[in-house]
């Protein structure tokens, strides 16, 4: 009697599972849908006229001023059209990355979502044909003309989410986010102008026995922030474009790829970081430089208004200079996550009207005036004073060269594990740059012919 | 009753209606215990991204867990760490425990607090802490290390290849050497006083007392421990999530921090699953061999 109760646990066990059926639906049908939906034209969506709609939108912009210019652009959204009411579900950033699967699929799915760039959110919910592909509305509302190309493209899928960066355009981005260096004025007195000046820089604080680039790596991913900043002056843009989105043909084998490493690698062995930066927290790192201990610090413009608080007129803003002086600048950056509209909404002409209203014109200028980086052109009026400016004003140059580069763990569902380890391991030596890009060129490979 | 018919079974023996007392506790630990494992188990058998239809691939998974060298290494990490996280709190409490066992301590209660202190903390705040202990420039190690002259023994505890497991270890262990030693101290406690009196008189020492009286005495005592602990050490998820993510490189991944990592960044659901019930099953093993070895009378 004893002996059969393992046995007769596991078959049970067996037939709970199988009543939960196979996960998933059929692909081919949902791309399909997708595909007919994005070919479809619409006229400008006539919000007043839509009856009494009740609109429930998912978004994380709960920090300081995300959340106050999301308040004031839903209550002036709703005044103006008092036929809507918005159900506003506010979630964290890592709360929604987790809950937003489950809640697009389940039947009450909210109307507008907040979907993170990239294969593992945005890409799961287009394969799952979750996600409403808003093409004909960017037509009727002319969105194109309101962002620069890569800003799209990172919204961009096709509809059986493989491809990413080209496509559907599933959703839009209120702010926009660049990844550059930040300098003590006291100590840089002239901004150098291409990476050879600053690397004499590095050198120059070094023998001063400061430390050249605060950098701390504890996190993990702040490693992808300096390899990619210098490969951004070592590579093609767009072959790094073609990487990200792993359009056919792209390796990391390349070698502008190899010579950012070897770059990076540089710095590490003559301790242009600071001592110990695998073993040193993000924070800290930063929150030294702000102390004025340091000359630089690679960051991306999300701890602006700290250094400004902390540094006031002591802390500058530039974008990492390229090998030739006076060239397009390119730099690593990105675009605060989409405001997408879900397949199973009711509602999608006011759901993409309230998206233009939060990124047209008049929001920028609320952005503006809410302390964020509108990724949209902004009213002249509107940009702040002190290091905001150089925020600002670095925005509307890379905006106006097509200058981005996104980031790097995009690349594939596994990439930011995947880069983020080879990193770590390039920057204390434990590989050499050429072991480093056929490393990371194996893991993306993986990926690759699984397709 | 006198009157019944003998087919009435003698008390004490187990009747049909024993299922329906069981049925309430049975119920509640089938919905949430036994349901989720075993659509854990269907999920591990399919790629699954969590959104999209699932692909069977039978027990693929399950042969990656072995074959992947990041999954093996993640397993190999989780049983170094078993070291850092049983073994070692369960040698600290034993000795402390030898200890007291001789010597009547003052202020004992005082003791045991302050040191089961750090098993009352909640392992976020242990972690949150921890990193900021092992900070190297600024972290309280390093600059107790260079205030006493020790300067060259000063780490990048974390953020070393060589150092990171056991630094994270370490942890483990001031965490739950007190939980050893309360549950050993305590296990001391019901000793009787005569056999330590019997083995004086026969000569024996410190050491020979301890080996001859003490330790078969907390034989039970032992076993409760190491399974506490050694569940901890494999169920490690909180603590390496805070301080290193698994870094750097891929030296202090384990196979809780994969299960997360996969089921929630990557949108590998199944392989997920996979880890998690393998670990489910490792720790059930290991705990099963510690108990099947206590419970063994000494020849």
């Amino acid at each position: 009697m004893r002996r059969s109760i393992p046995a007769a646990l596991l078959l049970s066990l067996v037939a709970l599972g199988a009543g939960c059926g196979t996960p998933g639906g059929d692909s081919e049908e949902t791309a399909q849908k997708a595909d007919k939906e994005a070919a479809k034209t619409v006229s400008k969506p006539d919000v007043a006229a839509a009856g009494d709609v009740t609109l429930t939108v998912w978004d994380q912009e709960v920090r300081g001023g995300q959340e106050a210019q999301i308040k004031r652009l839903n209550a002036a959204f709703q005044q103006r059209y008092p036929n809507v009411t918005i159900k506003r579900v506010a979630k964290s950033f890592e709360d929604l990355n987790k809950t937003l699967k489950l809640a697009v699929s389940g039947t009450k799915a909210p109307d507008v979502v907040q979907a993170n760039q990239g294969r593992p959110v945005m890409g799961t919910l287009v394969k799952g044909g979750l996600l409403r592909p808003l093409d004909p509305y960017a037509q009727a509302l002319g969105w194109e003309d309101r962002y620069s190309k890569l800003l799209l493209d990172l919204n961009r899928f096709s509809s059986d989410g493989e491809q990413f960066g080209s496509g559907n355009l599933y959703g839009l981005s209120q702010m926009g986010e660049i990844v550059g260096v930040f300098y003590n004025k006291k100590k840089v007195s002239e901004p150098p102008r291409t990476l050879e000046e600053f690397e004499q820089s590095l050198a120059e604080a070094k023998r001063a026995g400061d430390i050249p680039i605060q950098f701390g790596n504890l996190d993990k991913w702040p490693g992808i922030h300096e390899y990619e900043t210098v490969l951004g002056q070592t590579a093609e843009k767009e072959k790094v474009r073609d990487f990200v989105f792993a359009r056919e043909g792209a390796s990391f084998e390349e070698p502008g790829f190899e010579d950012a490493a070897k770059t990076i690698q540089g710095w590490a062995d003559d301790g242009y970081f600071t001592p110990d930066f695998n073993g040193t927290g993000y924070d800290p790192a930063w929150q030294q430089f702000a102390k004025g201990k340091g000359r630089y610090v690679i960051a991306g413009t999300w701890i602006t208004a700290d250094l400004a608080e902390q540094m006031g007129d002591d802390a500058g803003f530039m974008l990492m200079p390229g090998a030739e002086e006076g060239a397009d600048p390119v730099s690593l950056g990105g675009e605060s996550l989409a405001f997408a509209v879900t397949s199973k909404s009711e509602h999608p002409d006011v759901a993409a009207a309230y998206i233009d209203f939060l990124t047209n014109s008049d929001a920028a200028t609320v952005l503006a005036e809410t302390g964020n980086l509108p990724a949209m052109p902004v009213d002249e009026s509107a940009i702040p004073q002190g290091l905001s400016a150089d925020v600002f004003e670095a925005w509307g140059t890379l905006a106006e060269s097509d200058g981005l580069i996104p980031y790097l763990d995009y690349a594939t569902p596994t990439f930011y594990d995947d880069i983020t380890a080879a990193i770590q391991e390039l920057l204390a030596g434990r590989v050499d740059p050429a072991q480093f890009v056929s490393g990371v060129q194996g893991k993306y490979g993986k990926f690759a012919e699984t397709r | 009753m006198i009157g019944g018919s003998g087919l009435v079974a003698p008390p004490g023996e187990p009747r049909r209606i024993g299922y329906l007392y069981l049925a309430p506790g049975l119920l509640v630990f089938g919905a949430f215990v036994l349901v989720p494992l075993g659509h854990a188990f269907w999920l591990s058998l399919f790629e699954w991204d969590g959104v999209t239809a699932g692909t069977w691939i039978g027990l693929d998974n399950y042969g990656d867990v072995v074959s992947d060298p990041a999954l093996r290494r993640a397993f190999w990490h989780a049983l170094v760490l078993i070291g850092f996280y049983a073994l070692l709190p369960v040698a600290i409490g034993l000795l402390l425990a030898g200890l007291l066992a001789r010597a009547r301590v003052r202020g004992l209660a005082l003791f045991r607090t302050v040191l089961f202190l750090p098993q009352v903390i909640a392992m976020v705040v242990v972690a949150v802490m921890w990193r900021m202990i092992y900070d190297p420039s600024n972290g309280a190690l390093n600059e107790l290390l260079r205030a006493v002259g020790l300067g060259s023994l000063a780490q990048s505890w974390l953020g070393d290849f060589d150092l990171a497991l056991s630094s994270l270890g370490l942890v483990g262990t001031w965490v739950y050497y007190g939980l050893a030693m309360v549950l050993l101290t305590a296990g001391v406690q019901k000793i009787p006083p005569s056999l330590y009196d019997a083995a004086r008189v026969d000569g024996a020492g410190m050491v020979r007392e301890f080996f001859a009286v003490t330790l078969p005495a907390l034989r039970g005592e032992i076993a409760v421990a190491l399974t506490l602990t050694t569940i901890y050490a494999l169920r490690n998820f909180d603590l390496v999530y805070i301080t290193t993510k698994g870094g750097p490189g891929e030296a202090t991944s384990v196979p809780a921090f994969q299960v997360y990592s996969r089921a929630f960044e990557s949108g590998q659901v199944g392989s997920a699953a996979a880890v998690g019930l393998c670990l489910t099953a490792l720790i059930f093993a290991i705990t099963f061999a510690i108990n099947r070895t206590a419970e063994r009378r000494p020849a």
